[in-house]
């Protein structure tokens, strides 16, 4: 069975708050990087259906040479094969572009039974990706995904968490498959692994290499523009604190308020 | 038709954002002098597409079979891009729950159109699509503008205000079948368990009540008496990354930059510290009220209304206050 997994590398969850718009609209984005925090949990589940079905897992990214550093983050969790997809004709990709440079790929790679990814960047949010993966491969999509329970006789069946409950649904191989959070624990790197990630070789392949058409990957083929990026409004409220002499009439008081407000 | 408008249906019923949706593109189509239509798929729904009329559809179409009864991406899809292409809409807007998340980027990959995912408001510029919409996980924003003839979004809950029905209002419903061959589906679905009878979804809540690491003492009675509070004002009840980590509650009640974004009306937040994740979470609810012990709390910092004092009394204390009053 073959398995890839397509991640981002994405600034640190933490470090988010932080960027500036001028970051994002250049792309500069001083921020740590990182595997995208979602990413860890599609990994992890490469891992573990390599474990429980046999085969190979492959993880690959488009990125610049430093996206490499996301790449080796997942080496150094267990995963053997890496694949850095890097070309000056791919920047400015939209989610489309994205998800045509990753099919190529994985077309190249050798037949994919399952491809997984994360629920969504925490940069771009869209989560477009698998979508858009999932459509130009041909493969059926599967989202929300909190449990993979089967993979046999040419179908995968998962459990996908969706607004009204569970849904237990199969669906025929090849597969994407994105994953929630709930789905595992990531593990950590190993001390092994991150020693065997430094020493890794990351072939990049470019668009030559893919057999793809510069008109179809790149700002010039992107159909969606950002523009006038911005921080959020701040809330321009002044806290009213609420105290009474006794925690009874405090209670009666803010209830007062918040009925006035006519939120309630 | 200058707008098409996806409405999506649980066991015949329209997720309440669907009429959001809609009511907003009932404003864009008129000021493009436009004509908006409707989709509903599923099985035994005419009662939808007639209550999609009276929000505001000029025309619906009502597509039923008991292969549409359950949301299968590939039948559902194909009737969509059916439309499109038969009526070159130059928006289609579908609501961003996990489903319509899904079933507009199919759309809109197939068509080769731009889409804007989990927008937070839509107007129009120079006579196209302009959407924004929250980035880096809530801690920016931009305004998407579109390249081509097509502008797909999708929308997320409790952006816009539901419209009023006017049960006499005109339109046409215009049924029709699946478009796909019905047999040999790639997706099977096996079951499907209810989770939700009774409860509020945190998205479409007017109210929440939320609960963090304050609960800690005991987080058992601490999230029950956060619940009591949240069915006592008919609400959902929500919780920080703090107490879903440390396993007080299960992750679906998660607000926040890796948990749902939500915009309530009334958002109440018991012995949360109100760490920026959690802010790129509710940031925009309308009103924000603090309980913290700790009076340094940074959530006291964006609150609208703060007490410093004991959850474990103060939450009891609102619950029965609101039983008083609410009956």
């Amino acid at each position: 069975m073959n398995f890839v997994v397509c991640v981002k590398q994405t600034p640190d969850t933490a470090e988010l708050p932080k960027i500036s718009a001028a970051e994002a609209v250049s792309g500069d984005i001083k921020a740590t990087l990182v595997l995208n925090p979602w990413d860890e949990f599609a990994v992890e589940e490469g891992l573990l259906l390599e474990d429980r079905f046999g085969g190979d897992v492959t993880v690959v990214t488009v990125g610049p040479e430093k996206a490499t550093e996301a790449l080796k983050d997942a080496i150094a969790r267990g995963v053997k094969s890496a694949v850095l997809l890097d070309d000056p004709a791919f920047a400015g990709s939209d989610a489309w572009g994205t998800a045509a440079i990753l099919a190529a790929a994985i077309k190249k790679n050798g037949p994919a039974d399952v491809i997984l990814t994360g629920k969504m960047s925490v940069d771009g949010n869209s989560g477009l990706v698998a979508p858009g993966l999932a459509r130009k491969l041909g493969a059926t999509l599967l989202t929300q995904v909190t449990k993979i329970v089967d993979i046999s006789g040419g179908k995968i069946t998962v459990e996908r968490q969706l607004e009204e409950g569970r849904e237990t649904i199969s669906a025929s191989l090849p597969a994407v498959v994105s994953v929630s959070k709930e789905i595992n624990e990531p593990r950590y790197p190993s001390f092994m692994g991150i020693r065997k990630a430094a020493k890794a070789s990351i072939p990049a392949w470019k668009l030559a290499d893919l057999g793809i058409s510069a008109a179809d990957v790149g700002a010039g083929a992107a159909k969606t523009n950002w523009t006038d990026v911005r921080k959020p409004p701040a809330r321009s409220s002044q806290v009213v604190m609420v105290k009474e002499a006794t925690v009874n009439a405090t209670a009666a008081k803010l209830a007062d308020l918040l009925m006035a407000e006519k939120v309630i | 038709m200058s707008i098409l408008v996806y409405i999506e249906q649980f066991d015949g019923k329209a997720a309440p954002v669907s009429w959001e949706v809609l009511g907003k593109a009932r404003e864009l189509a008129d000021q493009m002098s436009g004509k908006l239509a409707a989709v509903v798929i599923g099985n035994d729904i005419e009662a939808v597409a007639k209550e999609a009329v009276s929000y505001g559809a000029d025309a619906v179409h009502l597509v039923e079979d008991a292969s549409l009864a359950a949301f299968r991406i590939d039948p559902y899809a194909a009737v969509v891009e059916d439309l499109v292409k038969a009526h070159s809409p130059k928006i289609v807007l579908f609501p961003a729950t996990v489903r319509g998340r899904d079933l507009s980027a199919v759309v809109a990959c197939d068509m080769n159109a731009g889409l804007a995912a989990d927008c937070s408001d839509l107007s129009l510029t120079n006579g196209g699509l302009a959407a924004v919409r929250p980035v880096f996980s809530g801690n920016l924003l931009t305004t998407v503008l579109f390249n081509g003839p097509l502008a797909v979004a999708s929308v997320r809950a409790r952006s816009f205000p539901p419209p009023e029905a006017n049960p006499g209002r005109a339109g046409e419903i215009l049924k029709s079948g699946p478009v796909a061959p019905t047999s040999g589906m790639r997706e099977e679905i096996k079951s499907f368990e209810v989770s939700t009878t009774g409860e509020v979804s945190l998205t479409d809540a007017k109210i929440i009540v939320s609960g963090g690491r304050g609960v800690a003492k005991d987080p058992e009675l601490g999230f029950k008496l956060v619940k009591e509070l949240a069915d006592t004002l008919g609400g959902a009840m929500g919780a920080s990354r703090a107490a879903v980590d440390a396993g007080y509650i299960p992750y679906k009640h998660q607000v926040g930059q890796t948990g749902k974004v939500v915009r309530p009306d009334l958002y109440i937040a018991n012995g949360i510290s109100g760490a920026i994740q959690h802010l790129a979470g509710m940031g925009n609810a309308k009103i924000i009220v603090a309980i913290n012990k700790d009076a340094e709390a940074p959530i006291f910092s964006v609150a609208n209304y703060g007490v410093v004092g004991d959850l474990y009394e103060v939450v009891p204390a609102l619950t029965a206050e609101f039983r008083k009053r609410l009956g």
